[in-house]
């Protein structure tokens, strides 16, 4: 029965994303667009960080890295007059899922403290590689001459069609996850956070499954980048800081750890807040950080808890 | 006589200062059932951790089914046929009591690079699970959080989790530590249909338990087997007696 709320619960938040082109026509209020695309696209990349962080157990603080390499693959092709995003996102895919490879396999030797070290030093070890390119910006970072081009009749310069183009995106990586959460891969996974020992007592090699879901999770990171860098038509090494990696954690943390529903619902109160809260105050963080705590400590689960279906973690 | 199923050849394990097991030397025969006694603090379950591969010997070897498996990982020892339930209940609290011993089940069913079918669907995951919940007692418990079962019901969830991964070896360590006499006596119950269907190697305190399953007796004392025989020799035997200072050993 909590499946089917929940899952109807996630149908609730997508559809209202899918009013909001409506909603914000009506107010004459066009940002509100540009916000909510922005809230999903790192939807996105919250909920590839759950699969690791929550469901996982694996606290990768390092995962603004994929998100970036997602961008400079949109963004180093167009450069050079490549504009089909049925070249440039399975790229920045691929070759953040391959980052995340070489990562996880260095980083998952380890566990705690170091491992979440290993990861931050990865993605700042990336953060500054962009820095030091001039030819791809260096500090500055670059504009994207236009956006990816998907063909047919749909223009992703059209605000609308790129809005829905991320929802669909958003909904599919929705559904796959609750598959994924719940096969047996999803079922080690868990297991690897609740009692990786033990898996390993009974005959799983747990390594192999926790690399797999690191480059999963990296690769529609990479994705995420990829909309990202579409999205602000620009893109600066500061994707891949480290900061970035520690906000997308707080928007896993914020709407519920080992949910999918949580870290979309994560994104939004943190978009939003920032959005609200920044135009009172450029220390707006002063105002989150209590927030952060107050969620912390009475609602463990996160906002998704607090929803109709939410109570129960997935799984 | 023929090949043990599990050769244990000089295995030592040191913890700073501390020799855990020095120089340990074990023979389990097919279908026999052993006991490892012996004073708090003797090496026993750092014994039980090398025969798992949870922990790395500093020296000597384990053989199993004729393979030296000194230096495979648990994981590798598991699908050798070597299972293991764990003195501290080692469980996955947040599962349901059913899907900790489908886990098990599906550690030996293939890969698991599955992505899309609910493994809760999958009957070959189930079904066996089921009957292996059935079989030590907790058939109505399925589908319970197995962090909410009482203390001697994670215990027996430990050793159908064990038994899921269809073992040739059964490493068992204390498996009626902290339980009340009604626990224990339903425990040994269980125990009992398992020995000679199995190879047990058990680890135990409680003396009755081990009058009741043990074929032989292994008696460790400061990391070191000091007297392997029948119970009536190990009752017998001065130096066992003499290791226990003066605690009777119950008959």
């Amino acid at each position: 029965m909590t499946s089917r709320r929940r899952a109807l619960t996630l149908v609730a938040v997508l559809a209202a994303l899918a009013a909001v082109p409506l909603a914000a026509a009506a107010v004459d209020e066009p940002f509100y667009l540009d916000l909510f695309g922005r809230i999903m696209i790192f939807a996105i990349a919250a909920v590839s960080l759950d699969i690791i962080l929550g469901y996982g157990g694996m606290v990768s603080l390092g995962h603004a890295a994929y998100v970036g390499i997602g961008a400079y693959a949109v963004a180093i092709p167009a450069l050079h007059g490549v504009h089909s995003a049925w070249l440039q996102w399975p790229l920045a895919m691929a070759l953040a899922g391959l980052a995340a490879l070489v990562i996880g396999a260095v980083s998952l030797r380890t566990s705690g403290v170091y491992f979440i070290m290993i990861t931050l030093a990865f993605a700042q070890m990336l953060y500054y590689v962009g820095i030091s390119i001039e030819p791809w910006g260096g500090d500055d970072g670059m504009r994207l001459a236009q956006r990816s081009q998907l063909g047919g009749p749909l223009d992703l310069g059209d605000p609308h069609v790129f809005y829905y183009v991320v929802l669909v995106i958003l909904a599919v990586l929705l559904l796959a996850g609750e598959r994924v959460i719940h096969a047996r891969f999803g079922t080690v996974i868990r297991a690897v956070k609740s009692n990786e020992a033990r898996l390993q007592a009974i005959g799983v090699a747990s390594f192999r499954y926790k690399l797999a879901a690191f480059v999963l999770a990296g690769a529609v990171g990479g994705l995420a980048g990829a909309l990202l860098a579409n999205q602000t038509e620009y893109l600066t090494p500061s994707f891949m800081h480290w900061t970035r990696s520690g906000d997308i954690m707080v928007m896993v943390i914020l709407g519920g750890m080992g949910t999918l529903g949580g870290p979309v619902l994560g994104a939004a109160a943190y978009l939003l807040l920032e959005n609200v809260l920044s135009a009172w105050t450029v220390h707006w963080q002063v105002i989150l950080g209590p927030l952060l705590v107050l969620v912390v400590l009475y609602a463990r689960g996160g906002l998704w808890s607090l929803l109709p279906g939410g109570g129960r973690r997935d799984g | 006589m023929a090949e043990p199923l599990l050769e244990v050849r000089g295995l030592r394990k040191r913890f700073g200062g501390l020799v855990a097991t020095d120089g340990v030397d074990l023979d389990v025969a097919e279908g026999e059932t052993l006991a490892v006694i012996g004073p708090n603090g003797a090496g026993k379950t750092t014994l039980i951790g090398q025969l798992s591969g949870d922990l790395k010997p500093d020296a000597g070897t384990i053989e199993f089914a004729g393979a030296d498996v000194t230096a495979l990982p648990a994981s590798a020892r598991s699908h050798r046929g070597l299972a293991r339930s764990f003195q501290i209940t080692s469980i996955f609290r947040e599962f349901s009591t059913l899907d900790n011993v489908a886990l098990a089940v599906q550690a030996h069913a293939g890969h698991s690079f599955r992505f899309w079918r609910p493994a809760r669907a999958e009957a070959a995951l189930r079904e066996p699970a089921r009957a292996i919940l059935e079989q030590v007692g907790l058939g109505a418990r399925g589908d319970v959080p197995a962090g909410t079962l009482a203390h001697g019901e994670q215990r027996q969830l430990e050793i159908a989790m064990a038994l899921a991964t269809r073992p040739r070896l059964l490493l068992l360590d204390e498996p009626v530590a902290g339980m009340g006499l009604d626990e224990s006596a339903r425990m040994v119950q269980l125990l009992r249909t398992l020995r000679g269907r199995h190879t047990i190697v058990l680890v135990e305190h409680d003396m009755d338990v081990v009058w009741a399953l043990a074929d032989r007796i292994s008696v460790m004392v400061y990391g070191r087997v000091i007297a392997t025989g029948s119970p009536e020799a190990i009752r017998a035997n001065p130096e066992v007696r003499r290791a226990y200072l003066g605690e009777e050993i119950p008959a």
